[in-house]
């Protein structure tokens, strides 16, 4: 589990599994604000090109804060 | 310089708040009810001749010398056992007393060696100054006699007789020179609260014996020392003051091990040390210290510690000793060359949470100015960074409320994922004391360890599977709400209402009830209700946790989650209650408030907030990068895939703390510069091609700051062996890297901190001088510091409820990998082991063993002491198996004080999902029998042996 995209993948899904219980509405600022506060910009923008390829493996509310913190 | 001389009152001090007032020899005292005759008299400048009494333990009253006379009274009661009360008229020195003091002392003198001259006491024997005190001129019995101390009498062997004890490393027991006045019995029970110790026999006959007459290294003894303090003659004495002499000076400083923070007297000769005594006005440790503190600093002097710096084109070659400047420039060289080639962010650095303050922050300030990035992080990353996350979250702040006095208000206390008693101990000793004045206590740990059965102490263990924290703290939760013992008024006042709303719906759901979650955690539901009923209507309770809780994926869960039950029953912003991380090393919480988290400056302030940032800009000079850097694990990843080339490392031993070794080992054989900044070379040191020498915490001026938030200073008492402090080491390096920092004194770095951190505004070395300690936010409103938070609301301003959804870690068991293994440590060593392993603190640990039920060993064919091999999806590694039902079924449990173990090979990098502090706590594992150690032990084994030479000298010139 050392290669950067499906790591990536796995710790911004498991961010996501925190706020998940806090609903959709809350959930997606958060995350993107934790991912924004948290993540260098390197990991941030692996992370966005792999969004840019489709962004396999992301749960739905990760994708969206990503896709938002995107074009932040 | 002189010796700090401590009053010794005779007896303890009384809290009582009334007054009472007397008449002591013709002078009027006045002192809180309670208090002994002799304690106030001493307070009026009297001492009465004493034995033993002494006031680090109640009153006995059984050497008869304290005598006094009351007018109005007959006899002449002891006043060491007689309260102070109204009226009373004292006189402590009259014909009658002192015929009757002479007498006593007679005796004793009588059956005691008369070396005076060659005793290792001679000058700090109290039984000497008690002689002269009470004018002892000749003692009318012989020698003859029955007597404890010579071997022989009259030709025969004396039964009486017995030899000294030298089993302990630290100090001997000399039962010939024993008064018998049962002091160290009293400091083993009420201070250290082991109970060691026992006076066997009666009369004449009456011995100190460690057990049931065993040595002292083969009873109960945790090698505290507090016995040895609390013996007024030579019988119990530090080794090295036998072998060194009296000491002629001595400086309080503080202890470098762990996060209590004990306040020392650094006794000295010259500039060695002597001895390590506790300080009685340590606000931590309040006199007491543990085995590490007290005795284990053999280390500082060891001799593989390397004293010149040293370099290396290629991890394959020798290491060449060079010159303080060969180092820097090559480092900084290699430096400049890799952020030329690969970019600005391609370097970094990890702070050290055993170094003071000042050295972490000019780490962190080396970095941020002068690497231009902000890829610093710390080892707290890998043990207490969830805390920051969670507490912050919640209340406001990354600390612990309350101070370790608390503890004496506390009525119910719950310790999760700690053993204070291994980790802790001096904490773990007042804890104690506070559960035998008849405290309650609430273990949540899935081992069974030292705090859930020592004598005098029984608690409610909740023994839960690995992993599963949050389901836990989440059913105590859901039985506080269900049951209605939310303290609701303190909800409505302190905390946001509508969150609090959600949170309690939540936690009341069905499926977080004891009884659905008992498949999951393994938990009596029947346990954890009466534990969440105690907690929760028992009068203060206040929640201690350690690594157990944070260590694991979802640790920030879990600390939030322990800040939500704390403000559900209202147990938050008074003495006695609050929430307290145990934290690991002595400055982990000093190295996260100095800013050594990638995305904070010091005070725990967004490194991308403008007007903060712009502070530290102008006050360092220098443009600084608003983006968040790498953490230590994010590095690693980096550095494997060719991002990150460089590494300055100060005071860690990252290879060997941090998860799933194999990978670090990756990570840094990928590196092209690490420089490791250190005393010993560690593990880390064999992957790194510059070595800058380190000192110790006895060399260097600075200040820590303790769990409690408690910041202390460390004080300088002998040259550096290696020439420089590491804060000065950091400058230089700065200085070729082309960062210029001045300071000629730590004082004058805590002083640039107080103007830019608000929580710290009002500390400096002249008021740590004047008060002893601080405990931060120390500022214009708090000019004498904080010793309890959040007291009439929250720093953020309302507690902030946050839901905490269990989710299983996915490191789970299967039928490869079917048991749990978790992780911890020991008493008498110390984090990996660096320092402890080079003291003679190995006689209590020679070497990491694998905890295992009898059940689970019997199925395995494994017996207790045989090799076995550990085996995890990471990796495997070999140790020593020892059978015990302290863990349950289905879980393993070792530690990780040895490097030869490797326990990290076993770990995996699966981490906490907001700090990415590794799981330690939980690793599917499978276990079978073995011959000796693996392939990979023994090839790390030849790489670290190849790695660690040093080329000869070249003949000098
Ligand atoms: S060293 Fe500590 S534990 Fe050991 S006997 Fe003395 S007081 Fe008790
Ligand atoms: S060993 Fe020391 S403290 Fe203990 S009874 Fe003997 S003289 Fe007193
Ligand atoms: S290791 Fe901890 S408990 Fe022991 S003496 Fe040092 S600070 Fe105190
Ligand atoms: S000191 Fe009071 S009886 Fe010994």
């Amino acid at each position: 589990m050392s290669s950067s995209p499906e790591k990536l993948v796995y710790m911004a899904n498991q961010i996501g599994k925190f706020f998940q219980s806090q609903g959709h509405d809350k959930a997606v600022p958060g995350i993107a604000e934790h991912i924004k506060k948290f993540w260098d910009p390197r990991m941030r923008k692996q992370i966005f090109a792999h969004l840019d390829t489709g962004g396999a493996g992301l749960d739905p509310n990760v994708l969206e804060a990503l896709t938002t913190l995107k074009k932040a | 310089m002189s010796l700090i001389q401590e009053i010794d009152f005779g007896t303890p001090r009384s809290k009582s708040e009334a007054m009472v007032t007397l008449t002591i020899d013709g002078q009027s005292v006045t002192v809180p009810e309670g208090t002994s005759i002799m304690r106030a008299a001493m307070k009026a400048g009297t001492q009465i001749p004493k034995l033993c009494a002494t006031d680090m333990v109640d009153a006995f009253g059984s050497c008869r010398l304290c005598l006094i006379e009351i007018e109005g009274r007959a006899g002449t009661p002891a006043s060491c056992t007689t309260p102070a009360m109204n009226g009373l008229v004292v006189h402590t020195q009259s014909e009658r007393l002192k015929k009757l003091r002479k007498g006593v002392m007679e005796l004793y003198i009588s059956d005691h060696p008369l070396d005076c001259l060659t005793c290792a006491a001679n000058g700090d024997c109290e039984l000497q100054d008690m002689a002269g005190a009470v004018g002892l001129r000749d003692v009318r019995y012989g020698y003859e006699g029955e007597n404890h101390v010579f071997a022989k009498s009259g030709g025969a062997p004396n039964a009486a007789w017995m030899p000294k004890d030298e089993s302990n490393p630290y100090f001997t027991y000399d039962p010939s020179k024993c008064i018998v006045c049962s002091r160290c019995v009293r400091a083993c029970e009420e201070v250290q609260g082991t109970f060691a110790l026992t006076i066997s026999g009666r009369g004449f006959d009456s011995r100190v014996s460690p057990g049931m007459s065993e040595s002292f290294l083969g009873s109960e003894c945790v090698s505290c020392g507090a016995c040895v303090q609390a013996c007024p003659t030579a019988t119990l004495t530090e080794k090295s003051v036998i072998e060194i002499g009296q000491p002629e000076h001595s400086v309080v400083t503080t202890c470098a091990y762990c996060g209590v923070g004990c306040a020392f007297k650094a006794e000295m000769r010259g500039e060695e040390v002597v001895r390590m005594v506790p300080y009685k006005d340590g606000k931590a440790n309040r006199g007491h210290s543990c085995v590490k503190g007290r005795f284990a600093w053999g280390y500082t002097t060891h001799k593989e510690r390397i004293l010149k710096p040293m370099i290396r084109e290629r991890i394959e070659d020798p290491w060449r000793e060079v010159s303080w400047d060969e180092a820097f420039n090559f480092a900084a060289a290699k430096f400049k060359g890799i952020q030329a080639k690969y970019g600005r962010d391609a370097v970094g650095g990890i702070t050290s949470s055993r170094c003071t303050n000042e050295e972490t922050y000019l780490v962190q300030k080396l970095i941020r100015g002068g690497f231009g990035n902000n890829n610093v992080d710390t080892c707290a990353r890998v043990c207490h960074s969830p805390t920051g996350y969670g507490l912050s979250q919640t209340f406001g702040t990354s600390a612990g409320t309350q101070d370790f006095d608390s503890v004496e208000d506390t009525d119910v206390v719950m310790v999760i994922g700690a053993n204070p008693a291994s980790a802790h101990p001096v904490f773990a000793s007042r804890l104690k004391k506070r559960l035998r004045q008849g405290a309650k206590l609430i273990v949540v740990d899935p081992r069974r360890t030292e705090m859930v059965e020592s004598p005098h102490v029984k608690a409610l263990h909740l023994p839960l599977m690995p992993g599963t924290n949050v389901a836990v703290l989440t059913a105590l939760a859901h039985v506080i709400v269900t049951e209605g013992l939310v303290d609701e008024a303190f909800v409505r006042e302190r905390c946001d209402w509508s969150e609090f709303e959600d949170w309690a719906a939540f936690a009341a759901l069905p499926q977080n009830s004891p009884e659905a979650t008992a498949i999951m955690t393994g938990v009596n539901p029947k346990d954890l209700r009466e534990a969440a009923r105690l907690f929760a209507i028992g009068g203060n309770g206040a929640i201690y946790y350690g690594l157990g809780v944070t260590e694991h994926s979802q640790g920030s869960t879990t600390v939030i989650a322990i800040a939500n039950l704390a403000m559900a029953t209202g147990n938050i912003g008074r003495p006695g209650v609050g929430v307290n991380p145990l934290r690991g090393q002595n400055n982990v919480q000093g190295s996260c408030d100095m800013g050594s988290f990638p995305h904070e400056l010091p005070g725990y302030r967004h490194i991308a907030g403008d007007t903060v940032r712009e502070q530290f800009e102008a006050m360092w000079n220098v443009k600084l990068n608003p983006e968040p850097g790498l953490r230590i694990p994010n590095m690693f990843d980096a550095a494997i895939e060719g991002t990150f080339m460089g590494l300055y490392v100060q005071g860690e031993d990252i290879l060997q703390s941090d998860p799933n070794t194999k990978h670090v080992v990756a990570a840094l054989s990928a590196m092209e510069c690490v420089i490791v900044h250190d005393l010993f070379l560690n593990e880390t040191a064999n992957y790194a091609h510059v070595f800058l020498p380190g000192s110790t915490f006895l060399e260097k001026d600075g200040t820590f700051t303790n769990a409690e938030r408690r910041i202390q200073r460390v004080r300088k008492v002998m040259t550096p062996l290696n020439g420089y402090a590491d804060w000065e080491v950091t400058i230089m390096l700065g200085k070729a890297l082309g960062f210029d920092m001045k300071y000629n004194h730590p004082s004058e770095i805590m002083d640039e901190i107080a103007a830019l951190t608000p929580t710290f505004a009002g500390v400096s070395y002249a008021k740590l001088d004047e008060l002893g300690s601080v405990q931060w936010p120390c500022n214009e409103k708090a000019p004498e510091g904080t010793p309890v938070m959040h007291i009439g609301g929250f720093v953020r301003g309302k507690g902030k409820f946050i839901i905490t959804e269990y989710v299983a870690t996915d490191e789970r068991t299967g039928p490869r990998y079917p048991l749990l293994l978790t992780t911890g440590r020991i008493l008498s060593q110390y984090n990996v082991g660096a320092q402890t392993r080079r003291t003679g603190n190995v006689v209590w640990h020679a070497e990491d063993r694998l905890e295992i039920h009898p059940h689970d060993a019997e199925q395995r064919g494994v017996r207790d002491g045989d090799w076995v091999r550990l085996a995890s999806r990471a990796g495997e590694t070999t140790l020593r198996a020892l059978i015990t039902d302290r863990v349950a079924p289905g879980v393993v449990y070792t530690t990780f004080h040895h490097p030869d173990t490797q326990a990290n090979v076993i770990t995996t990098d699966f981490s906490d999902w907001a700090t990415n502090c590794p799981e330690y706590k939980v690793t599917a594992v499978q276990i079978s029998p073995s011959n000796g150690p693996s392939e990979w032990q023994k090839s790390y084994e030849e790489q670290a042996r190849h790695s660690r030479r040093i080329a000869p000298a070249e003949a000098a010139e």
